[in-house]
């Protein structure tokens, strides 16, 4: 299992893979925001992705869960 | 003169306005949203009024909210800064509708400018230089992939209403823009509300070099030199320097004169910036856009020539004359500016979070125009300029010498910066020789 997090406080712009869905390792999961520019989240793991703990126009802290994947 | 000035902005430059009008002895009134309250250029206007929650679409876009406070306030005329509402032509309508001094070029000025297509074609038309690219906006993919193919690959993708290097794509061939043209129509309309597109050559070698001009008054134009922006990440401008160890003489007063023309078609008053792309191979140059206001890194050209540019902007919107002698500019010396980020210094993310330790360079030579100190927090909602390390010599040899002084005595602890970079930056051969271009921060990286 691996748990994706946020390296920084953002707002989550796009949600790009959903519950459920045969993620690769590299694969792009969300894309956050912050401070004008856009950081896309990607998969450290490949697996299935168990849980998205964020949605479109959340605010994530530093070390907020992001993703499960297993 | 001015009586009063409501500065529209926050940060650096908000700061940086509010000190000239300290000196020139015109009342300043900042406008702060609740993110930023505790900032210095708050705290150092003569009046601050809080307009709005910390997203800039509630605070520092919302032109009802800054008329507002200047009414409250009786500022008498509004200073836009950079970014928000600076180059948007229905707020500067707005504010002279409210019989208030907008401290910028005509609305028309603006607007002619605003959009990228337009002024490829305005400029095109009065025989300034541009790349080879769509005169029109590209609406779907299919139209994308006929018109590089006229252009020719590699071809740049950009948001006509753009700015800020935003959103840009480059595609080498048909697959790349197949794959970047969608998301470069989203972003497009997400940031700039407007999902128009153009297509332009892509030059491999180019330096990205800079014409500052000002719009007198009495409706001349000036050129007062040029800066070269072409150390960049994400094709954002990290650092800039005056002269440009990459222009001849000869090409620098092409460049100049193109741009006095730019300014004149366009009837311009006050400061502005006319951004060009010089192909190093062919020793050509093209006009990219033009700024219609003052440029984040004005102050290498205020460093070299004396000239503080905000006086000027004041002077002409009161109609007056500017405070030197429009025939005897003489630049001397070589200045650097290096911009302060919120970033990390490897892969350039940004690192919001509360500065513990702020502790900047001092000594012959060394600028510092800065928007934060200790006890600051650096917040998600605004770009991640801290502050601009700024530097000027008798020559560039002294005036890298200078910065990578000021560099090491720069300390900020609470969030990361990207002074790890400029020290490398600074230390580099190729940025050292003065030979580099758009692509350096890039090979520094690979």
């Amino acid at each position: 299992m691996s748990e994706v997090r946020a390296e920084m406080v953002a707002n989550v712009w796009k949600v790009v893979a959903a519950e459920g869905d045969a993620i690769g390792d590299g694969d792009t999961l969300v894309i956050l925001e912050s401070m004008k520019m856009e950081i896309p989240v990607l998969a450290e793991d490949s697996g299935t992705l168990t849980q998205l703990a964020v949605a479109e126009g959340d605010v994530v802290q530093e070390g907020d869960l992001i993703a499960v994947i297993e | 003169m001015l009586e009063s000035v409501l500065v529209a902005n926050r940060g650096e430059i908000a700061r940086r306005v509010i000190a000239s009008a300290r000196r020139l002895g015109i009342r300043s009134v900042a406008v702060y949203s609740e993110a930023d309250a505790d900032l210095p250029f708050a705290r150092e206007a003569d009046e601050a009024v809080l307009i709005g929650p910390a997203p800039p679409a509630a605070s520092y876009l919302n032109g009802a909210a800054v008329l507002a406070a200047a009414r409250t306030t009786g500022a008498t005329s509004v200073h836009p800064g950079y970014g928000f509402l600076a180059e948007n032509a229905d707020f500067a309508a707005s504010v002279i509708d409210a019989g208030l001094t907008w401290i910028g070029p005509a609305p028309a000025s603006i607007e002619l400018m605003g959009d990228k297509i337009s002024a490829r074609n305005l400029m095109e038309k009065a025989g300034v230089p541009v790349a080879p690219g769509t005169r029109e906006p590209v609406a779907d993919v299919a139209a994308a992939l006929a018109a590089a193919s006229a252009v020719g690959y590699p071809v740049m993708i950009k948001a006509s209403a753009g700015g800020g290097g935003i959103g840009m794509s480059a595609a080498a061939d048909p697959a790349q823009l197949e794959a970047g043209f969608d998301t470069a129509r989203s972003r497009a309309e997400r940031f700039f509300g407007s999902p128009a597109i153009l297509l332009e050559r892509y030059v491999e070698r180019a330096r990205h070099v800079e014409v500052q001009i000002l719009g007198l008054a009495d409706g001349r134009v000036l050129a007062l030199g040029e800066r070269d922006c072409s150390v960049q990440r994400r094709h954002q401008k990290v650092a800039e320097e005056t002269p440009s160890p990459g222009v001849s003489p000869e090409l620098r007063a092409r460049m100049l004169a193109a741009a006095v023309l730019a300014g004149q078609v366009v009837d311009y008053r006050g400061a502005g910036t006319v951004e060009f792309l010089v192909d190093v191979a062919a020793g050509s140059f093209m006009f990219l856009e033009m700024n219609t206001r003052l440029q984040v890194e004005h102050p290498v050209t205020e460093l070299v020539t004396g000239i503080d540019l905000v006086e000027q902007q004041f002077l002409i919107a009161a109609g007056a004359e500017v405070s030197f002698d429009p025939a005897a500019v003489a630049p001397s010396g070589h200045a650097l500016e290096l911009r302060i980020y919120a970033e990390d210094s490897k892969r350039f993310l940004p690192s919001p979070g509360t500065i513990t330790e702020w502790t900047e360079p001092a000594g012959l030579g060394v600028r510092v125009d800065s928007g934060y100190t200790a006890g600051n927090t650096v917040t998600p909602f605004y770009d991640p300029l801290l502050a601009k390390l700024c530097v000027h010599g008798a020559d560039r040899a002294q005036a890298l010498e200078r910065a990578r002084a000021a560099v090491a005595g720069f300390t900020v602890s609470g969030v990361k910066t990207n002074l790890g970079f400029h020290r490398e930056l600074l230390a580099d051969p190729a940025f050292c020789s003065g030979d580099y271009d758009t692509g350096l921060v890039g090979r520094l990286r690979s």
